[in-house]
């Protein structure tokens, strides 16, 4: 059956451009599934929700421009769903965390807890029962890797608490000689129930929540979870708070870019590279002050519009620091571009082919390196992105230099993005009201962070309640993907090969 | 290199000079001081995300930028709890790193000084106590002095540092400068 089918069938979703969704039967589940699997699409989130006693399983897909959200409903308490690793393999992790947090399991063979470690037993379950777990007597828990075993075959364990400045999660790395031969990553160190505490605040202000999921990303939350408040409730964002949305949510790019392409350049050894580039980055956090009042704009997205503006003087500041940025971020390519060592570390480390790439569905910046040329700026735009022409910046080596050389390319593309929304910035309000969303609307969210597709769902409660949130990072995709791409190579490489990456644990763990 | 070192020398110097005096407090040159005679070397900190959301992370990041050159005042960030006289923890204290943080600071030496850092650190922040969460810092190891700010600027996380080194002095008593003059850890003061 074809996917335009079932989109026949489904109804209009709230929230984000170009979402439909549908509800199916347990027999049509893995179906939609797997013929939006033969159109080459790509699973967003799985999720469970419960309404009346009864568990709900959804998952979101993006196949082309267009969105889905299906909707399992489970009709008896305990049962279980089919699995979706066969299809989509990033759905593992996702079916494991849906049974800790919501007590659902699916038929896919790995039962082992993921966001569970020790802190509740598995008979609780954080979004559904609603008193306190049972107080548990062992402070950490045996989680079960997977051995790998030969002449010479030892494990490194790193982590959680890493080296550097980074957040916390394990690596267990089986190694021969140098010679990487496996990596499994153990993550949920920073699980901080999330998800459970947007159901204890109001609707109309949990986007401060949103915005501290993943604080590098803050403006991708916080708009992907106005977006899903906003489609539900009905609201026309004023156009100018739109336009703004989009001016922070490219200042975040650039920043997370600049601080990254430093750390690359670090990593390999080039250390006149994370001088050259924090400079530019705190420029840009002192420009952002400057016109907007903060450096971070954690709280700057709020339901209805914006909560900042920026007047001419400080368009002004930030117009003449971005066209600084652009050139001298050139003229520091080039040296990156001409270093030899620097050349010789990024070049075909950590590769991950465009085919492997859409068969595990690496997502974001990192799937853009490796051919997979998706961004919903131009594939699904919300305004202002409709009428903002974007160069969709792409390469098919996927390795380390490719990451890099997308990031170059990106930060580029921001600045010019930047002068044009602040040029164009039409006038009026930044803000306007918004109403409480109809209780029991599901509404969703989608905004391309600068790490990829952040997405957010949305379910109204009574009297301005949450009845759930679940928010998801492209990370949950990537992740698996960063264990195939370190495979053969050198246990030296890995730090610069997860930097390349630079996924989000927050994000992940919630 | 010639590329390398023309962009070096067009950039020049960033580092800024100390905030003016009446900016209250002086933090740059008051904080070498401190730390001189406190440490007799530079003071080593140790970095621990026990949950948070990786906003602090950045602006810690952000001191080591050429603007406020943390090494620069005699401050360095270390790999190891064991050559840490600092600590630097960041976010509510998940419960899954509860244990990692207390092994963590077992593992580090006196004066064992515990900044927290963020409205998270301080107070459990928006992500409060729950089941996965010990909420604040100071609900799992005994913090001598709390940052608030989300995230708090490189300036206020420089000031909780000196801030930290002026407590140490009245409540630990630090190592005499010869004990460690070859730069290794301190010994159990």
């Amino acid at each position: 059956m074809p996917l335009s089918a079932w989109s026949a069938r489904s109804q209009w979703q709230p929230g984000a451009p170009g979402l439909r969704s549908l509800t199916v039967t347990a027999g049509e589940w893995r179906a939609v599934m797997e013929d939006v699997r033969a159109a080459g699409g790509r699973l967003v989130a799985l999720w469970a929700s419960r309404e009346d006693r009864l568990d709900t399983v959804r998952a979101a897909a993006l196949a082309g421009t267009q969105g889905l959200i299906v909707s399992l409903p489970l009709e008896g308490l305990g049962e279980s769903y089919a699995g979706l690793e066969d299809l989509f393999p990033a759905a593992t992790r996702m079916q494991r965390a849906v049974r800790d947090l919501s007590g659902v399991s699916c038929t896919d063979p790995d039962a082992r807890p993921w966001l569970r470690h020790a802190a509740w037993p598995e008979s609780y379950r954080p979004l559904v029962d609603t008193s306190l777990p049972p107080n548990v007597a062992a402070p950490l828990d045996r989680y079960q890797f997977i051995r790998v075993e030969g002449v010479g075959v030892h494990e490194i364990a790193v982590g959680p608490v890493h080296a550097g400045t980074i957040e916390p999660g394990h690596f267990r790395l089986s190694v021969v000689g140098e010679k990487l031969l496996k990596l499994e990553e153990r993550l949920g160190y920073v699980h901080k129930g999330i998800e459970q505490r947007f159901t204890q605040l109001p609707i109309l202000e949990a986007h401060a929540l949103a915005a501290r999921i993943s604080g590098d990303s803050a403006v991708a939350y916080s708009w992907a979870y106005a977006q899903a408040l906003e489609g539900m409730a009905g609201t026309e964002v004023p156009t100018r708070a739109a336009w703004l949305r989009a001016l922070c949510l490219e200042l975040e790019r650039l920043a997370n870019h600049l601080g990254d392409l430093g750390a690359l350049g670090n990593d390999a050894g080039f250390a006149f590279g994370l001088t050259q580039f924090l400079r530019l980055k705190e420029l840009l956090l002192r420009a952002t002050q400057s016109s907007l009042g903060v450096r971070y704009l954690m709280d700057a997205i709020v339901p209805g519009g914006t909560s900042c503006d920026v007047d001419a003087i400080g368009s002004g500041r930030l117009g003449e620091c971005v066209r600084g940025l652009a050139r001298e971020t050139a003229a520091l390519r080039v040296i990156y571009e001409e270093h030899n060592g620097l050349r010789d570390r990024f070049s075909g480390a950590g590769t991950v082919t465009p085919e492997l790439a859409a068969r595990l569905g690496l997502t974001g910046l990192a799937g853009r390196a490796s051919g997979q040329a998706f961004d919903l700026r131009s594939d699904m735009p919300c305004a202002p992105y409709t009428e903002l022409p974007l160069v969709k910046c792409s390469r098919r080596e996927g390795d380390v230099a490719a990451r890099v050389a997308v990031r170059f390319d990106e930060v580029q593309e921001s600045c010019r993005l930047i002068e044009e929304i602040l040029t164009r910035l039409p006038p009026g309000p930044h803000l306007g009201p918004v109403d409480l969303p109809p209780v029991g609307m599901v509404g969703a969210g989608l905004i391309e962070g600068w790490r990829g597709p952040v997405f957010v769902a949305l379910e109204a409660g009574e009297a301005g309640t949450i009845r759930r949130c679940h928010p998801h990072d492209p990370s949950w995709q990537n992740w698996p993907v960063l264990e195939h791409a370190v495979i053969d190579n050198i246990v030296p490489d890995f730090p610069l090969i997860n930097k390349s990456f630079n996924l989000s644990y927050s994000g992940h763990d919630l | 290199m010639l590329k390398t070192l023309r962009q070096i020398a067009i950039i020049g110097i960033a580092t800024e000079p100390p905030p003016k005096p009446d900016d209250g407090l002086s933090v740059r040159e008051a904080l070498q001081e401190r730390i001189r005679t406190l440490l007799g070397r530079a003071l080593c900190i140790r970095h621990v995300d026990a949950g948070s959301c990786n906003g602090c992370e950045l602006e810690i990041h952000a001191l080591n930028n050429p603007f406020y050159n943390l090494e620069g005042l005699g401050i360095r960030f270390v790999a190891s709890p064991r050559h840490a006289d600092l600590l630097l923890v960041t976010g509510p204290v998940s419960k899954h790193m509860e244990a990692a943080l207390l092994r963590t600071y077992e593992a580090t030496p006196a004066p064992k000084l515990v900044v927290a850092l963020g409205d998270c650190g301080c107070t459990g922040g928006v992500f409060g106590e729950s089941y996965a969460s010990r909420g604040r810092v100071s609900n799992v190891i005994p913090v001598d002095v709390a940052v608030p700010g989300c995230p708090p600027t490189p300036t206020r996380i420089l000031q909780g540092i000196l801030t930290a080194l002026g407590h140490s002095s009245g409540r630990k008593a630090p190592n005499p400068p010869s004990a460690h003059a070859g730069g290794t850890e301190l010994l159990p003061g």
